[in-house]
């Protein structure tokens, strides 16, 4: 039993700064001891105690840094390796592509704006907001022109919503492809968003309320990309926004002006965002002719699939993880719907036969991220971590095998499944389908 | 009587606010000349569709010079972009349905998808060519329309697409029957489609596991050690290091900021050779010749076409031949190796 208790693949794990390793070997006497015990008695390192403690170290009896010594402050040098990154592979050209945001390493709900994934179609650029305008027009009394200036001067909302590719996931339709969340997942990102509602510019243009059925959101970029909304959406939720989490939106994410579409997939958020259209018949453009349509096993392809359906993801204990040891883990991760607020998330540590209500942290929000969190006591055995989110309308997010009966495999689109984790002996975590 | 009242009240009141906006100073009415330049988007009713025309001949031109860089002589490329033909027949014309998207072990090509000839032509005037959008005039757009269509086997090699043959045209798209709306997904209180009952206790599984990460797979995203952080409950598995994973930062060279910029990078990888040689290939081949940086100059300026392989490069006459130099400098300087 003691044996057992080894991490057999310690040496997957970076020796930690009080000699893990070797506190271990010596550990292994304590017959009987619990997995907790040995983590808590790592605490009191050997003999005299833990170096990190009896050595003072340099920023203990030295002096620090003064204050601006960096006019816009970056993450620790410690915090590195979470990164934006590519799926090697996943495309050809870097200006068409996406860069995957780190959700292994995220806390609460708000993505940090270094972090938001990135999605581009022919480029991202660092427009002059002095430079950028916002056309409204079409079936509108008085089309108009708005500039950055007009826009900040009216009265604005901040509100936090999640946004999500409707590819994301894509990768997994089949079988498993990719090995952490981050590449399962993180085309994902949650912000608050300050901007105004459209319908305050719809209503300022006198747009014609009887016949207008869609507008149509434009681009500034080479890719003029392009997207039809219903005009219910667009005098529902809808924001023309600048701000991202309290400041401008980063380059990657529109700057200076992007849409916002609560509960819709992120290729309708329209980035450097030039022109309203009011029509009263939706426009077919490439991105929801050509893209964004979801192949159906009788090869036809359902257009104008736009909301993401309710959907979670355990981010810790998730793919391409070590466990540090046996015991106690807060198994914790995302749940959102784009039809509203989530009501509850379940947690399965045996592969979706039996399950636990999660605890839901506050603030629970409509059409944003809501993080969950299971305790958890990891006894050295084979294990398949599951979470499955219910929001309120009551739909629960289904599993990969009742996705394929009614969609089939090659839809690329709007994959919500239950995501499963594996937890071998070892302690390494990876990705698998189980239902 | 009182929808009489209500009438005169909705019209006094679309008076007043003609006459005192909301939001008094904020923004101002669009000139027609301002909302021309911009409107340029196109509906599958036509609507916005300018008058003009263009060739399978004169699209054939275009297409050679600014389109086969990525899509291919014949439009059947994937090297770049998924093929934009191929994958058609006579049969679908007929039925408006392509048969190959039945078939799960044909990949996608642009025609075998496009519903309305007009989203084809509205995203090749918005969008194309792809480092340089919006500069093909209408004659060029409804060229290369006809042109692809004609790749297609749609239309003859002498056929002329105009304004007013875009409808015949699209009575004979292979998928114009092939798209559906009926289901819950456009708007957010939509019906899904999908069902799951949140069973707790004894809840039927197959009790396998279905599908599970392939070992190529687990070791093709980088050493994911080296993107976890480095305290907490977990650390990220040591992967065998695969092809590196860069994180998205920015290019600190200012030759290699032009060449990302540019598009140079769309079809030359620094190392590899995607569409075209990698830069670093380039170098290597020009190493010690006289008069390198030159030749390089004129080929990036002027485009050009069998040094590497009969895939030819577009020109960039746009681009500042100060900025073409300091290229071709970093080019031949080894594009950024030590």
């Amino acid at each position: 039993m003691s044996g057992s208790r080894t991490p057999q693949k310690a040496g997957r794990i970076r020796p930690a700064p009080e000699q893990r390793r070797s506190f271990l070997r010596k550990s292994i006497g304590l017959a009987g001891g619990t997995a907790a015990a040995l983590l808590g008695a790592r605490a009191h390192a050997q003999p005299a105690g833990d170096p990190a403690i009896l050595n003072l170290p340099a920023h203990s009896t030295g002096l620090g840094q003064p204050v601006a010594a960096r006019g816009y402050g970056s993450p620790s040098v410690h915090e590195q390796n979470l990164q934006r990154r590519e799926s090697p592979g996943l495309t050809r050209v870097p200006q068409a592509s996406v860069a995957f945001a780190p959700l292994q390493g995220f806390f609460g709900i708000i993505t940090p704006n270094g972090l938001h994934f990135e999605r581009h179609h022919q480029g991202w650029w660092d427009i002059d907001p002095r430079q950028h305008r916002l056309m409204v027009m079409g079936m509108v009394r008085n089309p108009k022109v708005y500039t950055m200036d007009d826009l900040m001067r009216l009265p604005s909302v901040s509100r936090i919503h999640f946004i999500e590719c409707g590819a994301n996931t894509g990768m997994e339709w089949g079988n498993v492809a990719v090995p952490s969340v981050q590449y399962t997942h993180g085309m994902l990102s949650c912000c608050e968003f300050t901007g105004v509602p459209l319908s305050a510019l719809l209503e300022d243009c006198g747009f014609d309320a009887q016949r207008a059925k869609f507008v149509l959101a434009e681009g500034a970029d080479g890719s003029g990309l392009t997207r039809t909304i219903a005009i219910e959406r667009a005098l529902d939720d809808t924001l023309v926004a600048w701000g991202m989490n309290g400041e401008m939106l980063r380059p990657e994410n529109g700057y200076p002006l992007r849409l916002v579409v609560p509960g819709v997939q992120g290729v309708s958020w329209v980035k450097w965002l030039r022109r309203i259209e009011v029509g009263d018949q939706p426009w077919h453009t490439r991105e929801e002719a050509l893209h964004y349509i979801d192949l159906m096993p009788d090869g036809r392809h359902r257009q104008f699939t736009a909301v993401q359906e309710a959907k979670s993801v355990i981010t810790t204990p998730s793919g391409g993880q070590q466990l540090l040891d046996k015991g106690f883990y807060n198994v914790t991760g995302l749940a959102w719907s784009g039809r509203g607020r989530i009501k509850r998330v379940d947690v399965s540590t045996d592969g979706g036969r039996n399950w636990r209500v999660a605890r839901l942290e506050s603030p629970v929000l409509t059409k944003a991220l809501t993080r969950f969190s299971l305790g958890w006591n990891w006894e050295g055995g084979p294990a398949i971590l599951q979470s499955r989110a219910i929001d309120e309308t009551g739909y629960v997010q289904p599993k990969i095998n009742q996705l394929r009966a009614v969609r089939g495999t090659r839809s690329i689109y709007h994959n919500n499944a239950i995501q499963s984790w594996q937890v071998a002996q070892s302690g390494e975590v990876s990705n698998v389908q189980a239902y | 009587m009182s929808r009489l009242i209500s009438l005169i009240v909705a019209v006094l009141f679309a008076g007043a606010a003609i006459a005192q906006p909301r939001y008094p100073g904020i923004g101002r009415t669009a000139t027609p000349e301002e909302i021309r330049a911009w409107d340029i988007d196109v509906r599958p009713d036509f609507k916005g569709l300018p008058p003009g025309a263009g060739s399978v001949k004169r699209g054939q031109d275009v297409w050679d010079t600014q389109c086969a860089s990525c899509h291919g002589t014949f439009g059947e490329s994937n090297v770049v972009f998924a093929p934009v033909v191929g994958g058609t027949s006579k049969a679908d014309e007929s039925t408006g349905r392509s048969a190959a998207l039945q078939e799960p072990r044909y990949g996608r090509t642009t025609l075998m998808k496009l519903p309305h000839i007009a989203s084809l032509w509205d995203y090749i005037n918005r969008a194309m060519p792809w480092n340089a959008p919006k500069t093909l005039s209408v004659e060029e757009v409804y060229a290369v329309t006809a042109y692809i269509l004609h790749l297609g086997g749609l239309v003859p090699e002498d056929y002329v697409l105009s304004q007013a043959t875009m409808a015949d045209v699209q009575k004979r798209l292979p998928n114009r029957n092939g798209m559906t709306r009926a289901h819950g997904l456009w708007e957010t209180k939509g019906a899904p489609d999908v069902k799951n009952t949140a069973c707790m206790r004894d809840c039927e599984t197959s009790g396998k596991i279905a599908s599970q990460l392939p070992d190529y797979a687990r070791n093709a995203h980088g050493d994911l050690a080296l993107q976890h952080r480095i305290v907490g409950a977990v650390r990220g598995a040591q992967t065998a290091p695969g092809p590196a994973v860069a994180a998205a930062s920015p290019a600190s060279n200012p030759a290699q900021v032009l060449a990302e910029k540019s598009g140079c990078l769309a079809c030359h990888g620094v190392t590899a050779r995607m569409v075209g040689p990698g830069l670093r290939e380039v170098a290597a081949k020009y190493k010690g010749h006289a008069g390198a940086e030159s030749t390089l100059a004129a080929r990036v300026k002027g485009g050009g076409v069998g040094i590497w392989g009969q895939i030819p490069m577009p020109p960039n006459e746009r681009m500042p031949d100060d900025e073409i130099r300091t290229l071709v400098k970093w080019i031949l300087s080894g594009a950024g190796q030590q």
